[in-house]
This record gives structure tokens, sequence and C-alpha cells, in this order.
């Protein structure tokens, strides 16, 4: 048991309490409180497992995301002073079968990967810290065609069209503009005419 | 310093007959504690001088003294008689307020400014968690501290303080955009996102300072001192506090000391946005003139000079925070705080084009001038060229002048500890 375990189990456990919370917690606002706890744990792992770039990512999507969402769902919900939400029993047994089989679908596929209990096991059980990396230059690279994980093997690495996320990433960055784009022109003031 | 600590703690008597773990464990606890105290000593010590500062210029620009008696000259020690006033208070709630969201709401707001410090380098290495990808963190830790706004404004069951929390949280969102597009710039000059790298690219004169790169980076700057003062809530952008329109807006209910910890977050937040802005602009904690290199103080061979000359960086560093913190105060006595739609305007018609095309015109410079002006030292990571790169068979060299991204950064595959060393000699 090393800090670097003690650190993983404790911020997994906060994750995972706090996102069972936001299930249980019936007040919009206290939820969106335990979400962006659950996320900044999980930003916490990424952390942890020597992914800056990603943490800071998960940190400013996630967590400022879930505070615009804080903000719509208060202004366009709200009736009373507090907002609380009741859910039917027929919601718990649809949000119980969905989110289940989704967990039954991860959880072996995550114990499937060889490779992770391979070094949990060699490692007594505890994980080991990473090396840290340069892990937002790698992404950057990756992003522009290099392949980051060949570059050890310098002739093999340049097989040019096998790599490279920038047009995909092109693709769904135009695309979400056509959304915000479209979300702006249906959700502006309407003049009538006349 | 950990490990130093835990393989010298046993010489102390106290301490010998502790098992190895128990005694890592503690070394660790101990190192942590030692960074946290420090820097809850600047934001709490900052804040505490700050608001001196703000009292002494608040009144010179309003004619008349300001603070004068307490502490004898000058009245230095008015904060402290307000913080005692602050502690003897009573601590109200109003009754239908959420009491655990009432109570939590201060301590969001200032943990998410304290955090930033963590990755905030205050000297030539001098920094808590040297993050790779520091800049970024920094930005996304502050966008939090308005979550605790929104939560005061909330769930303080008045419409006062709602009316504050949602100004704050539409202002925020949409001052994030412009902000994170100034900064991009010199991560852009420098390719890094490193602040202590970042900081030593402009090492020499003060003509190395990203600010004077080029004109693009120097409009740049204003743009986003004017994004970072929106972003920490300060005037002309006080919406969320108004006190002419929303009594004192989010932390209207707040008394005591929960409320003076929103003021501690702001002040703190001041500072932070101050120190990215030196790093990113102002040379962080090089001064205007070389001078501990002149001096041969800056050389690894003579720890002693070095750790003075890294002392001098660092009041460096505090001096051109405090600068811009003076700044945002003048700016604050000064004009008018700005309405609503005026705020969304700044933002969204001048920022935010402004700071897209100060962008542009940046990459176009670095593409023109790759090494900077002639009296600049080049900016940027070194690069290996094509002939530089070690090539095992003649078929590769071909791949390798056909390949689009030939010029690639110092190579990875030897670690982390090379890759900084490289850079060290790029920027030299």
């Amino acid at each position: 048991m090393n800090w670097h375990s003690f650190f993983f189990l404790l911020f997994a456990a906060v994750s995972c309490g706090f996102a069972v919370m936001v299930v249980l917690s019936s007040n919009i606002v206290r939820m969106a409180l335990y979400l962006i706890v659950s996320l900044g744990a999980t930003a916490g792992l990424f952390f942890l497992a020597g992914a800056d770039f990603v943490g800071a990512m998960q940190l400013m999507i996630y967590v400022g995301g879930t505070l615009v969402l804080l903000v719509f769902g208060v202004m366009l919900t709200a009736q009373g002073p507090f907002v609380s939400m009741k859910t039917s029993g027929g919601d718990w047994i649809l949000a119980f079968l969905l989110s289940g089989s989704l967990l039954a679908f991860l959880v072996p596929a995550a114990f499937s990967v060889s490779d992770w209990r391979g070094r949990a096991a060699a490692a007594g059980g505890s994980v080991a810290a990473p090396a840290p990396r340069n892990t937002a230059d790698r992404l950057g690279l990756g992003l522009l065609g290099v392949r980051v994980d060949k570059l050890e093997d310098r002739p093999n690495r340049l097989q040019a069209g096998m790599s490279g996320y920038l047009l995909p990433f092109e693709i769904v960055s135009v695309h979400l503009l056509v959304v915000l784009v479209g979300a702006a022109y249906l959700a502006r003031t309407k003049r009538r005419a006349g | 310093m950990a490990e130093y600590l835990a393989k010298h703690l046993p010489d102390w008597w106290l301490f010998n007959r502790l098992p190895e773990g128990v005694l890592h464990a503690l070394a660790y606890v101990v190192v942590a504690l030692i960074h946290c105290i420090l820097l809850i000593h600047v934001v709490a010590v900052g804040a505490l001088v700050f608001i001196w500062l703000e009292r002494k210029v608040a009144g010179r620009i309003q004619d008349r003294l300001g603070p004068t008696r307490v502490g004898g000259k000058f009245g230095w020690l008015q904060t402290l008689a307000d913080g005692l006033k602050l502690i003897t208070k009573e601590d109200l709630m109003p009754g239908a307020a959420d009491e655990m969201l009432f109570k939590l709401a201060p301590y969001i707001s200032f943990c998410a400014s304290f955090a930033a410090y963590i990755a905030l380098p205050f000297s030539d290495g001098w920094v808590a968690v040297d993050l790779n990808a520091g800049v970024f963190f920094i930005l996304a830790v502050m966008g939090l501290e308005v979550f605790g706004v929104i939560l005061a404004g909330y769930s303080s069951a008045s419409k006062w303080s709602l009316f504050g929390g949602m100004r704050e949280a539409a202002q925020v969102v949409s001052y994030e955009v412009p902000m994170g597009l100034c900064v991009v710039v010199p991560v852009l000059i420098c390719g890094s996102m490193d602040l202590v790298q970042i900081g030593r690219m402009q090492q020499g004169w003060f003509t190395n300072w990203l600010i004077f790169h080029d004109p693009f980076t120097f409009i740049t700057f204003w743009v986003y001192f004017t994004c970072a003062l929106a972003s920490v809530n300060r005037a002309p952008f006080d919406l969320a506090e108004a006190e002419s329109e929303l009594v004192a807006g989010f932390h209207t209910e707040y008394s005591g000391l929960r409320w003076s910890f929103f003021f501690m977050a702001e002040y703190g937040s001041m500072f932070a946005v101050s120190g990215l802005a030196a790093i990113l602009f102002f040379g962080g904690w090089n001064g205007p003139v070389p001078i501990t290199s002149i001096l041969g103080m800056s050389n690894e061979a003579y720890p002693v000079w070095n750790y003075l000359a890294n002392f001098l960086g660092m009041l460096n560093f505090v001096f051109k925070c405090c600068l811009w913190v003076t700044f945002m105060i003048w700016v604050r006595w000064t004009l008018p705080r700005l309405r609503i739609d005026q705020v969304m305007k700044t933002c969204l018609k001048y920022c935010t084009p402004i700071a897209a095309a100060m962008f542009a015109g940046a990459v176009a410079w670095t593409f023109v001038f790759p090494g900077g002006l002639p009296w600049q030292q080049s900016f940027g990571a070194k690069y290996i060229t094509r002939d530089e790169a070690p090539s095992e068979s003649p078929r590769a060299k071909e791949e390798l002048s056909n390949e689009k991204t030939a010029h690639l950064p110092v190579d990875f595959t030897h670690g982390a500890s090379n890759w900084r060393l490289a850079m060290g000699e790029g920027s030299e």
C-alpha cells in the first residue's frame, strides 16, 4: 500500500460515492454539486495516472459543463425557491435496468484486458506510480498524425495515412459548429411581422 | 524532498524506532503540508496586504487618506482589525436557506482559488506541482471558483443573491472563451503549456518577454487583462455584487467569517491571474535586466548563489503580481460599473474577435519570423531537422524527407529529463 494506491482508492471511492448520491438526491442543485465532486475526483484519477492534460480537460469541460447545466437547470425549471425532483417507480426500474446492463457490459470488458490485470498482480495488488510523460506534446503530435506510440522504432513510425486524428477532429468540430448555429437560430427572439 | 526527509528522519531520536513505511508516509505528509502552508500564506497574507492597499488606493483616488491609525503609520494593520471584527460577528443564515450548500459555498470558492496556486511557479522550478499542462490546469481550476458564487447565490433563498449568482455565471462562462484564446497565444509561441518552461524561455533582457515578442502579443495581453478582470469579478465587471442595485449580490446573506472567505478567494484569484499574466507575458521571475546571470549567480555549480538568484526571481515575480493587482485596484476605483448587456457586448463583440484576430496574427508572425526578431532569442522547442534526425537506413531517410511532419520536436524517447534539457538549450 503506497501513496499512489491510497489516493487511487480515495478518488475512486469519492467518485463512485458521489455518483450514487447524484442519483439518490432529489434537489437539482445538490445533484449538480455531487456530480461536480464526482467528476472532480475522476479528474484526480487522471492526474494520478500522469495524464495532466486529460485531467485538466476533465475539469474544464465536464465540471464547467455541469456549471452551465446547473444554471440552465435552475433557470428553466425553477418554479419555487428550491427545485426538487420526484422520481416515479417506473423511472427507477427503467434507469436501473439501463444502467445495470451498461455496468454488466463494462465491468467484464474492463477485466478482460489482460495487460491491466497482469500489472496489478505483479505489483502485489497495489498500483505503481506511472513515470511522468509529456502527455500534452504527445497528444498534440498524435492529433497531427505522428505515431507517438511508434516513436521508439523510428523507421516504422512514418506510416502515412494510417494515423492522425486531425480530419475526424475537424469534421466533429464543424459538426458542432453547425449544431451551435442551429441552436442559436432556434433560440433567438422572433420578431413578429408588422 | 520527501525522499530526503524519509532518509534523514531517523537521525532524530524521536523517529528512529518507527518502521520504514510509517516514516515514508510521515515524510510525504510533512512535505505536502509544507507546500500547502506556504501557499495558503501567499493567499492569506496577500489578501491582508491587498485589502489594505485597496483602501489606501481608493482613498487616494477619492482624494482622502484611507486608513491612517491602526498599527501606527499608514494604518497598515487595518485589515487585521477588520479580520478580528469579522470573527466576532454573528454567523447568520437565512431561515429558508439550503443549509449545507450555504455553508459549503465560501469554501468551494476559496478552494478553487487556492488550487490554482498549486501549479503556479514562483521562481525557476519553485512550484508545488510542476504540471506539464500547467496553464490549462490553472484556467480549469479558476473556472470552478464561480461555482461557489452560484451556490451561494442559489442557496441563500434571496432574490438579490440569486440574481447576483446568475449574472456571475453568465459572465464567467462567456469570458472563459476570449481568455482561453488569449492564453493560447503565448503557449503557441513557446510550444509548451508548462509554466516553468514558458518562464525559462523568457530569460535574458526584457526584450525577450513575450509581451514584446510581437505587436499581436502586446494587444493580446490587454485583452487577457480585461478578461481576467471579468473572470475574477472585479469592477467594472462586478455585476455579481453590484451594491447599487442588488444590495450585495451573491453575498447579501453572508456575514462574518464566511463572508470574508469570499474576499480571500477574490484577492487570491486576483493574485493568481496576475501571476499567470506575469509568467505568460512579462517574463515570470526574470527581471528586465538579467542581473543574476550577468553576475553568474544562476550557475548550477554554486547552490547557495543559485538559491539566492531564485529567491530574487521570486521577489521579481511577486513584485510583478503586486503591480498588476494594484492596476486592478486602480481600474476598480476609476471606471464605473458596466451594465449586463455591456458586459456581454464587451465579451462577444470586442474581446473574442480581437483575441481570435491576435491569435491568427501571432500564428502568421511565428511563421514569418520563426526565431523572433533579431534581438530576441528564438522561442519554441529546439527542432530536429531532417539532417539531425537519426535514421538507420537510406529508405528511412527518404521516407523522412517525404514526410510532412519531418520537423519533429525533440525526441521523446529519452524520457522527460532530456526533453527538458533540450528545451533549455533551445532557449539560450
